[in-house]
Order: structure tokens, then sequence, then C-alpha cells
């Protein structure tokens, strides 16, 4: 993945990254000698296709979107790797979900790619280890909770016992509802019931769009455990969410969306890596300013200032600033150091119309 | 996979249609139509018991076509009404995002959906007209010539109907294409009565109304071959100019090019909604 703060124009992994690594690998054994001598037999390139790292879960490029006057998404591009949980902000209206609709094939682009698990998303096979929470979501209320599984398993083409739906209904807390009507839960259990559906058919990619919008407090916290139980089995997950905190915990990586563009993405390290540090200080002259301005972007409000450090300073970087400041006869009263919030960072991205646009 | 979705999706269709409360009202509008008949019937044997054999015959036709309309329209209002929330419903609710992001093919599940609704509104109507028919026999003692071929195409008036409010579920919402499906099924049904006053009259132009609809919409064409099935053949031929143009009576029974324009028609509509729902973004 690039670097923070860069639209995703191109992204560095995807199907040409792809053929990069098996190119190299093929250079690299036809060079050996056995190579030479199995004069590339079968056995050879299929050990060499196993070898590959398998293709990314998503993978889209140049997005485009417009419905009637309005673009609703612009040129959006971006990768989510196998086993990686990526978190899809922004404000309302910015485009998460006609992304997310666009990815799974309920909306048609007007212009761009998608591969999903490695198969163009045309082709409806390229669904078949995915699970899905829609934003409006919605089961049959005429079937029971296990009937609803039972239909999405035979949709998906998949063999699931019915023991394994049945903790997977046990998952989301919805055990002993298996047998009644959908008609009859509250809309908190039907979201749980989305979430059973989206995990029942063994998915290798989740895609869940506000899966906490109907979830009281200790719903939102079952979910986050089921994300990181996701995680710990190495199913990728692409997570819309309002929820900031949430996505915080959870996420590997962040993808912000503005307008239908792409106005920042990166690991939350990357976009959140800047330190900041707060100093209360008095007496502080010219030549302390510079000093103060050398160590970063510096702001000032009252006597409080505040540098921003790079993500990884120096372990004598602030000892050294606080040294060099009292040696120029600044009296320091306080020094605080800090961390940037998601949501500080989220709203500074926003507001600027996301920097290295 | 193609195949199993569609057979997943009709045996889901089916389960719709019979859990949901259209079945249990289906159900009673036909109980309630089937006894009122029967006592109609009877009324009928024991007030006219002076008419002719011909006479009790052609009256015995002419009220079990009128019932039969009445099946009839029972099950196009509950099919209409079926077919509309069963595409647009689950477009506008959300339940088709998390069916169509299955690894299926939007065909195969419009197909699922056509199949499941038309084995339950032709099993309806095959089922509720063969009971009609045996009330007329116990209270009359009438037994239509072609029975079969009478509820065969009183089934595919209703393939066709339900064919043509999946495609307008396609494009609009639930009850407006239910309520647009019932209304051209009267529509047509209208116009196929004028066109037999036309031809009663020998008046080409109005005998042309009843024509055109019946090739726009082939419910009444069925209509009329179901009805010239249920009467029997000697009636006609014994009160025969008297009769011409009752909107209850048929002359002529169905050619085959009729029917494969029929059946043309079910697989073109259907084609042309399975173009619009691929299309669709939900």
């Amino acid at each position: 993945m690039t670097g923070p703060d860069t639209e995703q124009g191109s992204p560095a992994t995807g199907p040409g990254g792809r053929q990069v690594d098996r190119q190299s690998v093929l250079v690299e054994r036809d060079g050996t000698p056995s190579g030479a001598q199995d004069g590339g037999s079968l056995g050879a390139a299929a050990r060499l296709v196993a070898e590959l790292p398998p293709a990314p879960a998503v993978w889209c490029s140049g997005l485009r979107k417009r419905y009637r006057r309005r673009t609703a998404v612009d040129g959006v591009s971006f990768t989510v790797d196998r086993g990686e949980v990526v978190g899809l902000l922004g404000p309302n209206g910015a485009g998460k979900t006609s992304v997310i609709k666009i990815l799974l094939g309920l909306v048609r682009p007007d212009a761009g790619e998608v591969l999903l698990l490695g198969l163009p998303a045309r082709e409806p096979r390229s669904r078949a280890r995915v699970g899905y929470l829609p934003e409006l979501f919605r089961y049959q209320p005429w079937l029971t909770a296990a009937e609803v599984l039972a239909l999405h398993v035979r949709l998906a083409g998949a063999d699931v016992p019915q023991r394994e739906r049945q903790d997977c209904l046990a998952a989301v807390g919805l055990a002993d509802r298996a047998g009644d009507r959908v008609g009859g839960f509250s809309k908190g259990m039907q979201q749980r019931l989305g979430l059973a559906v989206a995990l029942v058919a063994r998915p290798e990619l989740v895609v869940l769009d506000e899966p906490t919008s109907a979830l009281d407090p200790l719903g939102r916290a079952d979910v986050r455990d089921l994300l990181l139980s996701l995680k710990a089995r190495g199913v990728a997950v692409l997570l819309n969410s309002h929820l900031i905190g949430e996505v915080e915990r959870v996420c590997d990586r962040v993808v912000i969306l503005d307008k239908g563009r792409v106005a920042a993405a990166g690991t939350l390290a990357e976009l959140l890596g800047r330190r900041e540090l707060r100093l209360r200080l008095d007496g502080v002259t010219e030549p302390a300013r510079d000093r103060l301005a050398a160590a970063g972007p510096l702001a000032q409000e009252g006597n409080l200032y505040t540098v921003t450090l790079p993500s990884e300073p120096e372990p004598t970087t602030v000892p050294q600033l606080v040294a060099d400041l009292v040696g120029l006869g600044v009296r320091v009263h306080a020094v605080e150091p800090g961390r940037v919030s998601l949501e500080e960072r989220l709203l500074a991205i926003l507001r600027t119309g996301g920097e290295g646009r | 996979m193609t195949v199993r979705t569609v057979l997943t999706v009709a045996a889901l269709t089916l389960q719709e249609a019979t859990r949901r409360r259209v079945l249990r009202s289906l159900a009673a509008l036909t109980i309630v139509l089937l006894a009122l008949s029967a006592w109609g019937f009877s009324r009928i044997d024991a007030e006219f018991g002076g008419l002719t054999s011909g006479e009790a015959r052609l009256v015995a036709a002419m009220v079990l076509n009128l019932v039969m309309f009445g099946l009839s329209l029972i099950a196009a209002l509950g099919t209409a009404f079926l077919a509309g929330p069963t595409l647009a419903g689950d477009m506008e609710s959300g339940a088709a995002l998390a069916i169509l992001a299955r690894p299926v093919h939007r065909f195969a599940v419009l197909v699922g959906k056509w199949l499941g609704l038309i084995a339950f509104g032709a099993g309806f109507v095959a089922l509720a007209g063969l009971a009609q028919l045996l009330v007329v026999r116990v209270t009359v003692g009438y037994w239509p010539p072609q029975p079969v071929t009478g509820l065969a195409l009183l089934a595919a008036q209703t393939v066709v109907l339900l064919t043509l409010g999946l495609l307008l579920s396609s494009v609009s919402s639930p009850m407006a294409s239910g309520v647009v499906a019932v209304g051209l099924f009267g529509a047509t049904w209208i116009a196929g009565v004028v066109g037999a006053f036309g031809t009663a009259l020998d008046n080409d132009s109005v005998a042309r109304v009843g024509t055109v609809s019946r090739m726009l919409l082939p419910t009444d064409g069925l209509w009329r071959g179901a009805m010239n099935a249920f009467q029997d053949p000697t009636v006609l031929r014994q009160f025969g100019p008297a009769m011409q143009g009752h909107p209850f009576l048929s002359d002529a029974s169905l050619t085959v090019t009729y029917l494969a324009w029929a059946g043309l028609w079910v697989v073109l509509v259907l084609g042309l909604t399975g173009m619009v729902f691929r299309r669709r973004d939900l």
C-alpha cells in the first residue's frame, strides 16, 4: 500500500503486481540448472502457481458512478489484502455504500474494474466466498432464522452442516431464536441475523456495511469481538462504519472517502503516526520560537505551543528540545506528549479536502 | 449452479406464497365463491325445472363460465399482488441485496421467482377450477366436454398475467405493478367483449379492438379458449346466432398459432424483464 494521505489512483498491489511477482519467480527458476533440465515440466509449473501469493481479497481501480447529475463515486481505487481488516470511513453521502454495492455487483459502475478474491466481479462465482451485511438489512419475514441461513448456504453453493449453522447463530447471540420467524425479530436481532448470514458460508472476504447501526452497546462489543475473531482466522474484512472508535480498534488500514473520491488511505500507524508535543511556555523569544519550529510544524494558542513531531521521533528529540529551550531562557511549565486520534485526523482530512490530492 | 439457484428461488417463492396471507385470502375467497356457486346452481335446478334439456345446458354452461371468470379474477388479483411484492418489494425493502450478493445470476433468480409463482398460480387455478366443475356436476349434473383443456387454458391465462406482473414489478413499485396488471387484465377482457360484439354485428373495426387486445395481452384470448372448452358444443349449434357476442360464451376454440403466440409472448416478456432486472441498480 502506498503511504499515508496519498490518492489511491494506482494501487501498488493487485493483478499487475501479481504478474510482476510471477515473472520474477519464473526468471529466478529458469536461471537454475534443475529448471532447465525439467524443461518447464507441469509439476514445476503447478508448484510455481501454488507458491504464488493469493490475489487480494478486493482489488478495484478507477470506479466511477453517476446517478443522473450527481457523481456518487469518482475514480475510487483501493485494495484489501487477504486477512486484512480495512475500514471505509467518510461523511454521509461520501459514496461508501455505493462503492460497496459496486464491489458486490449490486450496482453497475460507469467505469472501473473490480476483482474479488482474484476473479472479475462481473462473474457471479467471484462472490462464492464473500459474505455481506447490507446497510439496509432485511430478511424474509416468513422464514425462521435457521431457514434464512439454510437458504444462503444453498445460494452460496456451500456445504455447511446443520451444527455449524447453529454455531453461527450462537456466535451472534441468536442460538435460542433459531426456530422463530424473522418477522417477529427486533431491528437489532435482524442485524445480528444479517451478521450470521454474512458469516455462514465460510467466507474469505466479509463486507459489512454499518454492522452496528441497530445494536446496543453490548451488541457493538459483540461485533468487535466477532471482527477480531475473523481477523484471527485470516478472513479479510471491509468495514463501513461511522463509529470511528470501532474502526480504530479493529482495522489494519483505513480508506477515507469524501465526495466520491479517496481522500486518504493508509495503515493506522501511517495515518495517526504523527505525534504531538504540547508545551506550556513563558518568555519565548524569537530564537526559541525558531528552535520550536525546527522540531516540527508549530501552533500557538496563548502560552500553549503545539509541535507536530514526525511519526517515529528520535528518543533524544524531546529532551534535547526542552534542554535547548531552557538554554534559550524559556521557562518551561509543562511538556505533554500526545497522539492524534483517528477522529481528529479524519476531521482534519475532510476539512482540508484531502491532503496529498 | 444456475439450476440450483432457479430451484432454490422457486422453492422460496412457493414458500412465501404459502406462508403469507395471500394464500389464506385466496382460499377464503375461493371457498366463498364455491359455496355461493353451489347454492346458485342448486337454485337453477330447483327454480327452472321446466327448462328443456338444451336450455338447461345453455344456462349451466353460461353460469359455469361466469363463475369461472370470477375464479380467474381471484387468481388474477392474487397472483398479480403476489408478483408485485416479490420483485419490486424485495428491491424496495432491501431483501434482494443479501440474495443478489450471493454467487447467483440475476436471470436465474428471476426465472426461479417466475417458476415459483406460476406453480402457485397455475396450481391454484387448476385445483379451484376442478372443485368448481365438481360442484356443477353434483348440483346440476353438467360436465364440460374438455375439462383438462379448459383448466390448462385458465392456468395459462394466469401464467401470462403473472409474467406481466413480474415485468411491471421490475420497473415500478409493488402496489403499482399489481394495480396496473389487474387493470390491464380487466381492460383486455372488456376489449374482448367489445370485439365479440363487433364480430356479431359484422363490424370489422370494432371486432379488431378485440383481436388487437388479444394479441397485445393474451389473457382474454386464453380465457375465451377456456370458456369454449367448458361449454357444451351443442349449445351454440342449437342457439347459434342468438348467442353471438355473449361475454360468457365463446364460439371458437383456440388455434395452435394463437397458443404459440401466447407462449412466445411469455418468453419475450420474461426476457425483457430479465434485461431490465439485470441492468437495475439496487
